[in-house]
């Protein structure tokens, strides 16, 4: 567990005066699931972006699976996926063309396509709607599919930008399910949630406050830091303290 | 690695944009099922106008030789003739009136000049707001005048000579068939390439999927090439069409070269691509691309096309902001390649205005790019 994958150094990023992420450190391991915590407008879809190369630092350094974030985007791109916190198909697409599309812009070959894409469908118990639009779905299968979808081409790092957003409890631990499975597979999960019971399913978590990074440690080592039952009293207690506008 | 080269992950994502246009059933029929409306409607409406199309004749002269020219207008199909006028002050009512589309005049001593001077004339008066059918129906009134005086040649042995004098009501400049056709092809271009492609790219923005795209190592700019191609393949093809209509059904043939006219068209549907994607770089809602092309470029391409309003009659200013409407420039190109039968001798100063907007479009296009991703 001590192969970095993901390290930040005062990763920072500014939107004229307004600092979204400041001076953010820290470090990922591999095969971890990190959960990537804070109040909407803390800045983590900032940080998430930075990490993805959707958006150039202002300053700092980071590698992404060995590569420099300024440098390397290609190689970085390649050895990333990435799930959007909006649901990431084509809705006019049948199940299989949008793994067909996914894996053939990731460069797989037609032979690669047809075993992982069958493989998915197994894992999924898709077997009968391959051929069904993505929009007739239910959200709850759409998100499993999306996720799928992002680690089709077996990614080092997958980053879930709220991938549960809006389904119910039972498919969002299905949903949880399919990261374990990720994760034993050698993928390293990075997650962004609102949800205080899936910060629990995260083997570290960092929380973020106005930009900045307050806390970074294990769920029980930070409940026992703050002496709180539950990392919902973490939470609060961290983000009561924030001085910008909720 | 740069992948600008067309690959497999390009043609799985042309492969894409596909599926997403074949899927859209409703817009697929509009861009086809438009234009097709369009030329065949007026194709049909021309082809029964000119059986059966009522003229009215005004005799002034009521001798021998008016009322056998008068009895070959009625035998053939082409015409049906109406009620004789009495005075020649009545046409302009009859035209106004109903639907007639010609009327004849024969002045007072038809037969008597025809006889004694060997020489005489029949007036021919059409509506040209109908410009085909004018030309047509006066085609077939001069055919039936001269059979008679072959006949009237043979028959006698002396050369006499009917001068049909032409007058056109309305519309004497013609404007309008040989102008309708390259009008239609230069708005469905614009259709296709401009608002399809704005909205498809706009549509991924709004989805989420831009994203997904964007961190995938396949490059932006593999992504705007990708979507450009199904819309260059369905412009063509509609281009086709159009043109495969208006062979067969107008019956207007392409005078020039069709390598010259599709080559050309190519450009104009990349100026257009390129327009479609600053609009896609500007909007950030399905409906704001929408409604930014139709407003600002289907309407002044209407409006300052030059085939529906002419040009000359506009005051400067706007014929001076005309120029920088690319269909504009297109119209003219395709009027004279494919009416007039121009080489590219005669077109290669508006090629040039094109070639010259679409580099200005691609460069601003780039740019705008970049900073959009920083």
């Amino acid at each position: 567990m001590n192969e970095i994958v993901i390290q930040t150094d005062k990763l920072t990023k500014r939107f004229g005066d307004f600092i979204a992420a400041n001076e953010i450190t820290f470090d990922v391991y591999k095969g971890e699931i990190f959960g990537f915590l804070g109040a909407n407008g803390a800045g983590k879809t900032t940080v998430m972006r930075m990490l993805c190369g959707l958006s150039k630092p202002s300053s700092g350094a980071a590698t992404i699976a060995g590569f420099d974030i300024y440098r390397q985007t290609e190689a970085i791109k390649k050895n990333i996926g990435y799930m959007s916190q909006k649901f990431s198909l084509y809705e006019d697409l049948t199940v299989m063309e949008n793994i067909h599309f996914f894996g053939g812009i990731y460069g797989l070959s037609g032979r690669q396509l047809k075993e992982k894409g069958e493989a998915l469908i197994t894992r999924l118990g898709m077997r009968n709607e391959t051929k069904k639009m993505v929009s007739s779905l239910p959200l709850g299968w759409k998100q499993k599919l999306a996720f799928s979808v992002a680690i089709l081409h077996d990614p080092k790092i997958v980053f879930l930008d709220e991938p549960t957003g809006g389904v119910d409890p039972i498919t969002r631990r299905q949903f949880w399910d399919l990261i374990y499975d990720a994760v034993e597979r050698g993928i390293t999960a990075f997650v962004t949630t609102h949800y205080m019971d899936e910060a629990e399913y995260c083997n570290r978590i960092s929380m973020m406050v106005d930009g900045e990074i307050k806390a970074l440690d294990t769920p029980a080592n930070l409940k026992k830091q703050y002496s709180a039952d539950s990392m919902d009293e973490v939470f609060y207690g961290l983000a009561r303290k924030a001085k910008r506008n909720l | 690695m740069k992948s600008s080269i067309p690959d497999s992950r390009f043609w799985a994502f042309v492969r894409k944009e596909f599926l997403h246009v074949f899927r859209d059933r409703k817009t697929l029929l509009m861009l086809f099922g438009v234009p097709v409306v369009c030329v065949t409607l007026f194709g049909f409406a021309l082809t029964n106008e000119i059986r059966n199309a009522k003229i009215v004749v005004c005799d002034y002269a009521n001798d021998d030789a008016s009322r056998q020219i008068i009895g070959k207008l009625a035998a053939s199909r082409e015409f049906q003739l109406q009620n004789p006028l009495l005075d020649y002050n009545q046409i302009e009512t009859a035209f106004k009136q109903g639907d007639i589309k010609m009327a004849v005049v024969f002045p007072a001593n038809f037969n008597r000049d025809l006889l004694h001077l060997n020489e005489a004339q029949i007036q021919l008066i059409t509506d040209a707001s109908d410009p085909n059918t004018a030309t047509a129906l006066s085609g077939y009134a001069t055919n039936i005048i001269m059979d008679y005086q072959q006949e009237l040649i043979q028959l006698q042995g002396l050369p006499y000579t009917i001068n049909t004098e032409m007058r056109m009501v309305y519309n004497p400049e013609l404007k309008s068939v040989v102008n309708f056709v390259p009008g239609v092809i230069s708005l469905i271009l614009l259709l296709v390439c401009v608002l399809m492609t704005s909205v498809s790219i706009v549509k991924e923005k709004e989805s989420g999927t831009m994203e997904v795209l964007l961190v995938s190592p396949f490059s932006p700019f593999g992504v705007i090439v990708s979507k450009a191609v199904p819309y260059l393949a369905l412009s063509l093809i509609n281009l086709t069409v159009i043109l495969l209509l208006s062979i067969f059904v107008l019956g207007m043939p392409v005078n020039g070269s069709f390598l010259l006219l599709y080559a050309v068209s190519t450009l104009f549907i990349i100026t257009a691509l390129s327009l479609g994607l600053l609009i896609s770089n500007i909007t950030t809602s399905q409906q704001a691309a929408m409604l930014v092309s139709l407003m600002g470029m289907l309407v002044p391409s209407i409006l300052f096309t030059g085939f529906m309003f002419p040009l000359e009659n506009m005051p400067y200013v706007l014929q001076l902001f005309a120029n920088i409407v690319p269909a504009k420039w297109y119209y003219i190109i395709v009027k004279s390649v494919m009416i007039k039968g121009l080489g590219f001798e005669a077109i290669w100063k508006e090629t040039l205005v094109l070639l010259g907007m679409t580099i200005l479009l691609l460069v601003v296009n780039i740019r705008k790019f970049k900073i959009r991703l920083e």
